[in-house]
């Protein structure tokens, strides 16, 4: 069974069509890399994923796990194994990322009916995932994001996502904003997660990031619909043609 | 209306005694006059001062959200002395708090200081507690010459205030004398037959010296009180002085509290605010900054649901130089409850190089809930750093999704949003014990809130 079959997918915001029948299976242990230009509807396939309110789902069915996925509220499909990396990682003020961070654990735990970590526990495993990032103790102990740079956001969500554990990773446009050495360090958090149980979904407009992060599969999405799915190579071709040529099929 | 002749005057006086309250309580004072303890003069001018105004309405500014005419059906009778199953009741009262922080528990019972329930034992020296009304009783001049002058005020609830205070604590603090433990000064309402309440306290705290006072009001649950709290302190130079008020379940259905409060110079002072769980509140407060280079923080939070009503009406005046004065309060509301913040600061001519700077935020939970804010700024000088802001607005839905996409539900994910939200006036408390029970006051409110 694949871990996420998205079949004939569309999908409205405010009344506009963004996602038009798209289609997309991704297996366990596999990274996908969905490519395409501004407005063909990357962020929105994000947000439909993780169910953000305001994108309403009008045809089509996704399944994660064999589960139906739209069914679910959002605290569930994470609970799940779903994770959202956000393009901007909101700032929370007066909210401690440890107190964020140990919330969120433990809410995910309560729901698949397992204990709550301990303190030290949580404490130790903390400590190992904000080293490999980078991360210091200042930064954990503040509210959520704020004042970090753009890059710490970024590595904020990689380690987020290493402790949280999910089974789908869905990075939308992790590469934007982030100079080369931010992309190395949170491409590298990216890799050390991959595992034969584990899937990643890579959103990105550019082909740069999939140096760091190489995918398995890779999806041209233009229009709200996958209109190409090639290797690793296809993210060459099109950074070296870029998206004209699918634009103008769609016209 | 502001020349008249004496006759005119007298007429005044009739047209605006007229509502039922406003009969009653002018029938409380024709039988209370005379046994109210201290001169007579005092509590007469003041009197005379509610009989030519009536009641606080909405076309009176200052009170223009909380109309105490429209609010106040009848005025409840005069309290009178608290019997042995009132103060039974009290024995307990205050105390989870008053230990949690360490404090010298004073305790009052409708209205009435109680020594015998109160922690009087080993005052450090210089420092002594008393009863207001054996001081106006004994015609103890530094009382009877200090009430109402700390920061005058022509304020009518508070004019009521000096017409009837019954009793009420009267702390003094020698210069230099730091108190090893903080004062809780624990007002229950005990609830035996609704009545009206009227408190004095007067704080005469001495230079250099060092002080924590946690007032708090709460009661026995339903009582129909109508509470009417006052609070002078005067505070030296070099002191550093916390005031925390905080105003619980049973402070009364109508709960109206003034501080005066005239702070020397190079002083620290804290003020905070907590209201949640009563009916109506309403806490002004008239703070003057008299010796320069005093560095003040005013805040507070409230937590209202149902139909509660909450104003704060804040009058900050900087007389002297280089004060700095932050003020934040919060508020969040629920159902049908309502928030009101009129903050104002002045700065006299003379008063160079202050700063002050003034926030009121209200979160919105319910479209039903309503909050009021008037910020304003009087500047006479010209060399200063002031500015306010005030927001009312609901959760942000952006970050609860962020929160929901991590797994947090839904309640818990708006629980610490609120949490978070509060915190910001709440982590202005420098004392540790008191900041995490508040915390858990705030969390259990949540919790309550389901």
């Amino acid at each position: 069974m694949p871990l996420l079959e998205i079949k004939n997918l569309h999908a409205e915001v405010d009344g506009r069509k963004i996602l038009n029948g798209l289609d997309l299976t991704v297996e366990k242990g596999s990274v996908h890399a969905i490519m395409g230009p501004n407005g063909s509807g990357k962020s929105t396939l994000a947000h439909v994923l993780a169910g953000k309110d305001g994108y309403e789902v009008t045809e089509g069915s996704v399944r994660f796990d064999g589960e139906d996925l739209l069914a679910l509220e959002p605290d569930a499909r994470a609970a799940n194994g779903l994770f959202l990396a956000f393009q901007y990682p909101l700032e929370i003020p007066g909210v401690a990322t440890m107190t964020f961070l140990r919330t969120a654990i433990n809410a995910q735990r309560k729901r698949r009916g397992e204990a709550e970590l301990l303190v030290p526990d949580f404490m130790r495993r903390v400590r190992e995932a904000a080293k490999h990032l980078g991360i210091d103790q200042d930064m954990l102990r503040r509210g959520v994001n704020v004042g970090f740079s753009g890059g710490e956001k970024k590595r904020n969500e990689v380690l987020q996502m290493a402790l949280l554990e999910p089974r789908l990773c869905v990075l939308d446009e992790t590469d934007s904003g982030l100079d080369i050495d931010a992309l190395k360090i949170v491409a590298e958090g990216v890799n050390r997660l991959r595992a034969p149980e584990r899937a990643f979904v890579v959103i990105t407009h550019y082909q740069r990031l999939l140096n760091h992060i190489v995918p398995d599969v890779v999806h041209v999405l233009s229009r709200g619909r996958i209109v190409r799915t090639g290797g690793k190579e296809l993210a060459l071709e099109l950074e070296a043609r870029g998206y004209a040529q699918y634009q103008e099929e769609m016209a | 209306m502001t020349v008249r002749a004496q006759g005119a005057v007298q007429g005044a006086v009739q047209a605006a005694v007229k509502t039922a309250a406003e009969q009653q309580l002018a029938a409380s004072w024709q039988q209370a006059k005379s046994r109210l303890p201290g001169p007579l003069l005092l509590r007469a001018t003041a009197f005379e001062r509610f009989a030519a105004a009536g009641l606080p309405h909405r076309r009176v500014e200052e009170w223009k959200y909380t109309d105490l005419r429209a609010l106040m059906r009848d005025a409840k009778p005069l309290a009178g002395a608290p019997d042995a199953e009132a103060k039974a009741r009290a024995r307990t009262a205050g105390e989870a708090l008053a230990s949690s922080i360490e404090a010298r528990r004073i305790v009052f019972v409708d209205g009435a200081f109680m020594p015998d329930l109160s922690d009087l034992h080993g005052l450090e020296a210089g420092l002594t507690i008393g009863s207001l009304a054996q001081a106006l009783a004994a015609g103890d001049e530094t009382v009877t010459t200090q009430v109402g002058k700390t920061v005058p005020s022509e304020d009518v609830a508070l004019a009521l205030n000096t017409a009837f205070m019954g009793d009420g604590v009267v702390i003094r603090i020698a210069p230099g004398v730091a108190l090893a433990r903080p004062i809780a000064l624990v007002f229950f309402n005990s609830g035996a037959r609704p009545a009206a309440v009227f408190t004095r306290s007067l704080a005469l705290i001495g230079n250099g010296a060092r002080a924590m006072l946690v007032e708090s009001h709460e009661g026995a649950n339903g009582a129909d009180d109508q509470v009417n709290t006052a609070l002078e302190l005067k505070v030296g130079d070099d002191a550093h002085v916390d005031h925390i008020k905080i105003t619980g379940k049973g402070a009364g259905a109508l709960h109206v509290s003034t501080l005066m409060a005239a702070i020397g110079a190079r002083v620290r002072f804290n003020e905070f605010l907590f209201t949640s769980g009563a009916s109506v509140v309403r806490n002004q407060l008239f703070v003057r900054f008299e010796g320069e280079g005093t560095v003040a923080g005013i805040r507070g939070a409230s937590l209202l649901k149902g139909r509660e009503h909450a104003d704060t009406t804040l009058v900050v005046e900087h007389v002297a130089r280089a004060c700095t004065s932050r003020e934040i309060f919060k508020s969040v509301l629920d159902g049908e409850s309502r928030s009101v913040f009129q903050g104002r600061i002045t700065v006299a001519p003379q008063a160079q190089k202050t700063d002050a700077k003034m926030s009121a935020h209200a979160l919105l939970l319910s479209e039903t809930a309503e909050a009021d804010s008037k910020p304003e700024l009087e500047i006479y000088a010209d060399d200063v750093q002031c500015g306010h802001g005030s927001t009312a607005g609901a959760l942000d839905q952006d970050l609860l999704f962020y929160l929901k996409a991590r797994g947090i539900p839904a309640k818990e994910a708006e629980a610490l949003l609120i949490q978070a939200f509060i915190g910001e006036a709440v982590e202005g408390l420098e004392h540790a014990g008191l900041r995490d029970a508040l915390i858990d006051q705030v969390a259990a409110w949540l919790k309550a809130r389901g």
